[in-house]
């Protein structure tokens, strides 16, 4: 039906696109910048002189003959071992993903079906664990890690990074577990069947769209982590995001900076195709906490 | 659910989170209480022709031997949290009696590396966290009057700085704003000053971090903000509409009040999220005038040398602290819930 209420004056349609176009600046361009930056050369990017130098690319046409030049995104990707860095992220997101999945269906599952209060306090200590910043955690992590000689390799990285995403999707997955009705299971289990097999046979086939939501932040939590593992892993076994760091410290060579540049990019380039397809599942996640207050 | 099923589907969970979010916080808590072993010096006598001399040293070896045997070095009970890079308790007391003005005491306090951090990571967090309620909630309304065929791409367009990993964001940015930068080289012209650069003042760090804060958090106010415009009854605002109300009214009377549970949930995230601060400061590489609670953390457990435990522990513990008071009203709120229910 169109109401009057969606009937506004060509004044208001006017400002409103120009607001639009003006936000979507501020938050799209950076990101094409550093885009066309990367297939420059320093000189060009960090132009001190001039900055139309970047758009015209100058001196990347004095030294290398061509206006836009890969060697960033090959040296990087060869001289700077940023493939294994790649590598790395794919195995720790792929385990963080696939073990805080598991263990999060089962415990919030548990979650929404208990009737007894502690299911309450283990809620509100998830919440209070959700706020601890990364880095105090890490500082508990350490010695006894170094300690126990675990220090520096992915699979405590996976193990710590699981922990920390626990509270997040264990909220996440018990507000959708609230939304599957009771009368489901409840009658698998006069049936006979046990509350595993309820879960197993009856949930597991209908839970699919929160779990798709609750993975995609678990992914975008261990792609995006910085604290834990330029604290927790050793040098050789950095993931994309220290790595990208590692390369701004060292500055022995000019080139580093932009290899930098371009393995921003390439670290980016995939977290957004990944969320241009689940663009609705992220944005239903983020506020199945808010719009039931 | 019996008690004993929820055990075992919980178990896996609680486990990871008992082992690897509450032991690390008392682990921590232990390392507070400890300071990194002294070295242990010697007496040598060192004798020639012309007579004997003694002189101090590190005794190397036994240095080494303490620390193999107590590796977390010796007890210190509150000392940590009382010295000048903490708490600085003595320190306080003497600019206090040193100092008769009191704008003379608070700026010798928030000379301390404790209190600095604190002023900063406090100052970020309560600039940006109304900025992004504002702008994401004007944001949320002009997307939300838009054509549906285009929604889609300027959702997806808005949420990006949201998605990127602080770091990068803050590189992002950087690699503009930086002297050398596009933005930056153009401002220096315009405003005729080769040396304007935003690592030439401490106002210039400080509101830059800001700006980035923003710029990484709106998205995320933006998707919540928006997700509650659907929620909004449309009957009111006919009704509204029909008694003769404006646009800005509607918004201000229907709108705002509704989505009042909303902005305090943003609010909270954005307070919890924002005090953990510190990846912009290393984006920026901003550690010169902008220090954050969590930066001093990650300083003292990248120290070269030695790592710093203690310190580290006791920092934590103090911004443990700052997250508890800041959630305190949350908790509070819950639990009178939580009674009236019973």
């Amino acid at each position: 039906m169109e109401s009057k209420v969606n009937k506004y004056s060509k004044q208001l349609i006017i400002i409103n696109s120009v607001f639009i176009i003006f936000w979507l600046t501020i938050s799209v361009f950076p990101f094409l910048w550093t885009l066309w930056g990367s297939l420059k050369v320093k000189a060009d990017f960090f132009s001190r002189a001039d900055w139309y130098y970047a758009i015209s690319g100058f001196n990347t046409l004095i030294e290398t003959g061509g206006r836009f030049t890969l060697n960033g995104y090959i040296e990087s990707w060869t001289e700077g071992e940023f493939g294994k860095a790649a590598l790395n992220t794919i195995i720790v997101t792929i385990s963080v993903v696939s073990i805080s999945l598991f263990l999060g269906t089962l415990g919030a599952y548990a979650l929404s079906r208990s009737t007894y209060k502690y299911t309450f306090w283990i809620l509100i200590a998830a919440l209070i664990f959700r706020a601890m910043p990364h880095i105090t955690l890490v500082s508990g992590y350490l010695f006894p890690f170094f300690q126990f000689k675990v220090w520096g390799i992915l699979p405590t990285t996976i193990i710590v990074l699981v922990a920390i995403n626990q509270p997040f999707t264990l909220w996440l997955l018990y507000s959708f577990f609230k939304t599957v009705p009771k009368e489901l299971d409840e009658s698998a289990l006069i049936d006979g069947c046990s509350y595993f097999q309820a879960f197993r046979f009856i949930i597991m086939p209908v839970m699919w769209p929160g779990v798709i939501t609750a993975g995609l932040f678990s992914l975008m939590l261990a792609y995006n982590d910085f604290t834990v593992t330029a604290l927790l892993l050793n040098q050789e076994n950095y993931t994309m995001v220290p790595k990208i760091n590692a390369y701004l410290g060292t500055v022995e060579h000019g080139g580093n900076y932009m290899w930098a540049v371009a393995s921003v990019v390439s670290a980016t380039a995939p977290l957004f195709m990944i969320v241009m397809f689940f663009q609705r599942q992220l944005i239903s996640g983020l506020t199945a906490g808010a719009v039931k207050g | 659910m019996p008690h004993k099923t929820f055990f075992w589907f919980f178990f896996p969970s609680g486990l990871a989170m008992i082992l690897f979010i509450g032991l690390p916080i008392f682990s921590s808590f232990f390392q507070s209480l400890h300071i990194e072993p002294e070295q242990i010096l010697i007496e040598v006598e060192t004798c020639d022709p012309f007579g004997c001399e003694t002189e101090v040293q590190v005794d190397l070896e036994a240095t080494a031997q303490s620390a193999a045997e107590n590796p977390l070095g010796r007890f210190n009970g509150f000392g940590t949290y009382k010295d000048r890079n903490h708490l600085a308790f003595e320190e306080i007391q003497e600019a206090w009696q040193s100092t008769g003005d009191f704008s003379d005491f608070i700026k010798n306090v928030l000379n301390l590396p404790f209190y600095k951090s604190l002023l900063f990571t406090l100052t970020f967090c309560f600039t940006v966290t109304p900025c992004v309620i504002v702008l994401g909630f004007i944001v949320a309304l002009s997307v939300n009057v838009l054509a549906k065929s285009i929604k889609g791409m300027v959702i997806f367009g808005t949420i990006l700085p949201m998605i990127v990993t602080p770091l990068i964001g803050s590189l992002v940015l950087f690699w503009m704003i930086d002297s050398q930068g596009v933005l930056g080289a153009t401002i220096q012209i315009i405003f005729d000053d080769p040396n304007l650069s935003l690592k030439s003042s401490k106002a210039l760090t400080w509101i830059t971090l800001i700006i980035y804060g923003i710029w990484h958090n709106t998205p995320f106010a933006f998707v919540v903000f928006y997700a509650g415009l659907q929620t909004v009854p449309q009957d009111p605002i006919e009704a509204a509409l029909i008694d003769g109300a404006t646009r800005t009214q509607r918004v201000r009377h229907i709108v705002l009040p509704h989505l009042y549970p909303v902005a305090t949930f943003i609010a909270l995230i954005c307070l919890m999220d924002n005090f953990r601060v510190f990846e912009p400061i290393i984006g920026f590489s901003a550690e010169g005038v902008a220090q954050s609670l969590s930066w001093m953390i990650y300083k003292d457990l990248r120290n070269e040398t030695l790592m710093l435990f203690g310190s580290a522990g006791a920092t934590s513990m103090l911004t443990i602290l700052g997250v508890g008071i800041l959630l305190m009203p949350v908790l509070i709120r819950t639990w009178k819930e939580f009674k009236t229910e019973r």
